[in-house]
């Protein structure tokens, strides 16, 4: 059965039972305006649950009834015993609809038009015939009869038992009934009927009410504090444990131990439930809000399985509704809309959970029209939230934000559905109750997307505990990817790029975080500098290591809140009680991301990752410094190199008078910077490793000297051929090499021609925006591009650079890939195309397919000009026409 | 003894009613300072505490009060005062705020004191920003002044801080 379907038989079951005793109650004393009050709002919860559920027979007689108990409620009918009697008829046909319910899934077929058209009379006042009631009550009793096929069929002819007392007056007027013409025609089941109500009533009682019972949340939330308290008592036996040998202990500790997890285990279960369960609704919502609006909507739901606890899971159900209604009023457009806008006709409405680092997020999003900036912007005004000043200093973010504010709708029509007014005020103050967090992000055309998080108060994960200058932390073993020693001498040494350090963790580069410096623990000694333990995390798509001093082992621990007096420390998602009974605190693996500078997820803020990106060639960039043929320094950024080598230099080999070395089972060429290099026998030779994605070569230097991050601005462009020109790094000027140059000497193919036309004066400061999904491709074109006057902005993906546009950026020229994962380079030009800042931007693409078809696809596509990727002279020559077109054209 | 002598002067008496509260006395730095008996839930002695790195300087830490895990706060930090000499490992007073649990760390706790409420008198207009805004009246005892822990305000580092 459907859990929805027990939860309301469970529930109506209750309801039915309290009002029987209720309505009792009420014929004793007919002027309690609370018992009557109480009354109709257990009958109004029926209908409401009823109509949710789609049982209109149920529905429409618990309408009926609770109809003649407003009339009484508002003092229109006085309190009778027919009045008693007629709504404890329809309550116990309720009774048999349900058990029938219960035992086929389905509402008996019936209309109970009898019973309703007598309740509908006495609610209008109307007095009853003496026999009205009467034989309406039977007709509908034979039909719940006739529809509860097992209960009518069997054994029931042969001992009808007494009646419970509160239908026995029902059953009275059913005896009644019989000698009554109106009920003959139904006088072949009357012989099971007097029995069936009883019958029904126990098999619902049986089946459904006893497998479930109430449990005040309190009560289970206490339970939890015990067993949290007992796994932390059983971690300290544990550990006591440890340090005997032999103990007689042993076995029943072990024994104490297994059913200390099961109970915990049980315990938390009884408190969590699928998130699931608070999108039950959620898909005839959207049915019924689709017929209403007359728009498409295909809802989409993942992660329903996620489970958190059940108090949030109450408290995030109205919330979670609300978002889903406003998407498919606000967000969704009409389907003539959606094909103007190039869209398919069927709306996307979202829904997904998962857990991540301690929280549980749900994002809501849709592909619909993005929130209206400008509409918003003169509602605040109109509401006087912000002056026209303040709205002029927002961002388009900061503005949409004002939809959190209270008595603000943005739809110029209040639909039934929603745009009163109250709800996105609500929804965010629902959700910071119970200490989450809403985040919102739109896109003007392309759709809204809410985030919320919501942390797991309550919860108890496993933890791996280290020291960090003697003081200890908790790291959630969720996002612990792997540990690593990492020591002097050994493999794995921590390197350091200026004061950054990192490990070269088999074919990466993972940044390291300093938990003491992170933390401000104050300095370590210099012994240890050398060596430590490196907790490998991953947050989100960003792994980084931890740097600690020792790493224990890993205990199970209560996640318990921070103090809130401590809330504004990110570093911590919560503290805990260890086994030996000290505080420890526990590490927020995002915290230290967002700390240390890691975007906290990949696309976490379009925003913020695109003003990181914007103005790039004043970014500081990771640069590597060398020493070849020279002495003057030399440079490459970091970010080109795939690895440092050190190999010994009998292993390098001459095949067809060039060195070659065979590094990872295969030949790798080798070049010298110079022409002249001379491979030294004596002594270990460093190598810069780069690599495509297939090949790699090594470039010979005499002595690697420094990785430093500096501001790579090229200051002076030489003509010599390996060199992009000369910047300072570091105080020093530094031979910026070209990469490119040496790649092309180790195989001629791999780009399409050398040398390249620089320091074209007119190209000064002219914006270029550079979208390539390859970091290596990114990397080679920006000094480049830079070196040719164009101050470079780089995205590394198609969403990427719309979200430059949309924050505001503009550009002279873009240079963009084709294949790129998601958003194509031609599906980009599109979007660039449609928009309105950027429509008029040149547009050049770059691809490894240069062929006339691919040329055609792209102009149509919106490109002004289309390049070979490796074709680095025609792509600056094509950039030089472009822009003065572009300038002309301006 | 005087300290429970009424003033005559209304205006510098904080209206209050005439039954008398008691307060749990502790010093800091030699200075008395006394909290309502009913806000108190424990009193304890040296306790390990966990340091809390970069938390605000006035949080000392966080220590195991039976399974609950107590924030504590170095009193002489928030009023601004020297740490404590290294052989006073302070006293601990629990107290329950909104319902969390935070623990007060003073030099030394003393007697429970009843004291009448209309013998409150207001801070002098000339007490510190930091001392006025954490101190919710002063008792005049004989020999001593009694200064009135508000525990709300002592928490709030913020409010603390822009005073």
């Amino acid at each position: 059965m459907d859990d929805l379907l027990r939860e309301f038989l469970t529930e109506t079951t209750e309801s039915l039972a309290a009002l029987d005793l209720e309505l009792v109650k009420l014929e004793q004393n007919p002027n309690d305006p609370g018992i009557l009050g109480n009354i109709f709002r257990l009958v109004h919860t029926i209908k409401g649950t009823c109509g949710f559920l789609g049982l209109p027979r149920l529905e429409t007689l618990a309408h009926a009834a609770e109809n003649v108990l407003g009339k009484v409620r508002d003092g229109e009918l006085v309190v009778t015993p027919e009045a008693v009697s007629l709504v404890l008829a329809s309550l116990d046909s309720l009774k048999a609809i349900l058990s029938a319910l219960e035992q086929t899934e389905a509402e008996p077929a019936g209309d109970d038009a009898d019973l309703k058209a007598s309740l509908n009379a006495f609610a209008e006042g109307k007095a009853l015939p003496a026999a009205a009631p009467v034989e309406t009550k039977a007709a509908s009793k034979v039909e719940i009869a006739a529809a509860a096929p097992i209960t009518a069929a069997g054994p029931v002819h042969s001992a009808p038992e007494p009646e419970p007392a509160l239908i026995e007056a029902a059953v009275e007027r059913l005896a009644l009934a019989a000698e009554e013409p109106a009920v003959e025609a139904a006088a072949p089941v009357t012989s099971a009927e007097k029995p069936a109500p009883k019958d029904l009533q126990e098999a619902k009682e049986s089946a459904v009410a006893a497998q479930s019972i109430r449990v005040n949340v309190s009560l289970l939330e206490n339970l939890m504090t015990m067993v949290s308290e007992l796994v932390l008592t059983r971690n300290q036996l544990l550990q006591i444990l440890r340090s005997q040998k032999d103990s007689e202990f042993a076995a029943p500790l072990q024994r104490l131990n297994h059913i200390t997890s099961e109970l915990q285990e049980g315990v938390m279960k009884t408190r969590m439930q699928p998130i699931g369960n608070a999108w039950g609704k959620l898909p005839r919502l959207v049915r019924d809000l689709s017929l209403e609006l007359n728009k498409k909507i295909d809802l989409q739901m993942h992660g329903a399985e996620t489970e958190l606890d059940r108090q949030v899971l109450e408290m995030i159900k109205d919330p979670l509704t609300h978002l889903v209604r406003n998407c498919a009023d606000h967000g969704l457009e009409a389907p003539v809309e959606r094909k103007k806008a190039g869209k398919a006709e069927v709306g996307r409405i979202a829904l997904d959970a998962f857990h991540e680092g301690g929280h549980i997020v749900i994002q809501i999003s849709d592909d619909g029209r993005g929130l209206p900036v400008d509409k918003i912007k003169a509602k605040a005004l109109a509401n006087g939230l912000a002056s026209e000043a303040d709205l002029a200093t927002m961002s388009d973010q900061q503005i949409q934000q004002f939809i959190f504010k209270a008595g603000f709708s943005t739809a110029a029509q209040v639909t039934s559905v929603s745009g009163r007014g109250v709800g996105m005020d609500v929804v965010r103050t629902n959700i910071e109750k119970i200490g989450g967090t809403v985040e919102l992000k739109s896109a003007a055309g392309k759709g809204t997307s809410f985030v919320i998080k919501i942390p797991l108060t309550l919860a108890i994960v496993s933890a791996l505990i280290v020291e960090c200058a003697g003081e200890r932390f908790a790291i959630p073993q969720i996002s612990v990817l792997e540990l690593v020693r990492a020591q002097a001498g050994s493999e794995t040494t921590i390197e350091w790029i200026n004061n950054s350090p990192v490990l070269r963790l088999r074919n990466e580069l993972l940044p390291l975080v300093s938990l003491r410096n992170l933390l401000k623990l104050g300095e370590r000694k210099t012994d240890a500098l050398t060596e430590a333990f490196i907790v490998v995390t991953q947050v989100g798509t960003n792994t980084f290591g931890i740097m600690v001093d020792r790493v224990f082992d890993t205990e199970e621990i209560v996640v318990k809140p921070v103090s809130p007096i401590l809330r504004d420390v990110s570093m911590f998602s919560g503290n805990t009680i260890l086994g030996d009974g000290s505080v420890i605190m526990i590490l927020d693996p995002n915290g230290i991301a967002a700390a240390t500078g890691e975007a906290a997820s990949s696309e976490d803020t379009h925003a913020e990752a695109a003003s990181a990106q914007a103005g790039a060639s004043h970014e500081r960039v990771a640069l590597l410094v060398f020493r070849a043929g020279s002495e003057a320094p030399k440079a490459v950024p970091l970010a080109l190199i795939a690895r440092l080598e050190e190999v010994d230099s009998k292993t390098i080999e001459l095949s067809d008078g060039k060195p070659v070395i065979q590094y990872r089972g295969r030949l790798m060429p080798l070049v010298g910077m110079d022409m002249s290099h001379e491979i030294k026998r004596d002594r270990r030779q460093p190598i810069l490793v780069f690599a495509d994605s297939q090949r790699s070569m090594g470039l010979l230097v005499d002595e690697i000297v420094d990785i430093v991050e500096d501001r790579l601005n090229i200051e002076l462009t030489t003509g010599r051929a390996g060199y992009v020109g000369t910047a300072v790094v570091a105080g020093k000027s530094t031979d910026i090499v070209d990469t490119g140059y040496y790649l092309t000497q180790a195989f001629s193919d791999w780009f399409g021609a050398k040398g390249a036309a620089f320091g074209e004066d007119e190209q000064k400061g002219k914006r270029l925006l550079l979208v390539d999904d390859s970091p290596f491709f990114r990397n080679l074109l920006a000094p480049l591009l830079s070196a040719a006057g164009y101050a470079v902005t780089t995205a590394e993906s198609a969403d990427q650079a719309l979200g430059l546009c949309e924050a505001g950026h503009d550009f002279d020229v873009i240079v963009s890939d084709i294949e790129m994962p998601g958003m194509s380079g031609f599906e980009f030009a599109e979007a660039v195309r449609k928009s309105s800042r950027w429509q008029d931007t040149p547009l050049v693409a770059l691809s490894s397919h240069a062929t006339p078809r691919d040329f055609d696809r792209g102009r149509k596509a919106g490109f002004t000009d289309y390049v070979a990727k490796l074709d680095r002279d025609a792509l600056l020559q094509t950039l030089i026409q472009t822009t003065a077109h572009g300038s002309n054209a301006a | 003894m005087t300290e429970g002598k009424i003033q005559p002067k209304s205006a510098s008496t904080v209206a209050g009613s005439l039954d008398a509260k008691d307060f749990v006395t502790m010093t800091v730095a030699d200075q008395l300072f006394g909290i309502p008996v009913l806000t108190v839930q424990d009193v304890l002695g040296p306790q390990r505490i966990t340091r809390i790195p970069i938390a605000p300087p006035e949080v000392a830490g966080a220590l195991n009060l039976r399974g609950r895990i107590v924030t504590a706060i170095d009193v002489r930090r928030c009023l601004d005062l020297p740490a404590r000499p290294e052989n006073n490992r302070g006293m601990n007073v629990v107290v329950d705020h909104l319902g969390e649990l935070y623990s007060l760390i003073v030099d030394s706790v003393g007697e429970v004191l009843s004291l009448p409420g209309d013998t409150l008198e207001r801070n002098p207009s000339t007490l510190d920003p930091r001392w006025r805004v954490v101190s919710g009246g002063i008792y005049r005892l004989q020999g001593k002044l009694l200064v009135v822990l508000d525990v709300t305000r002592l928490l709030d580092f913020r409010r603390a801080e822009a005073a």
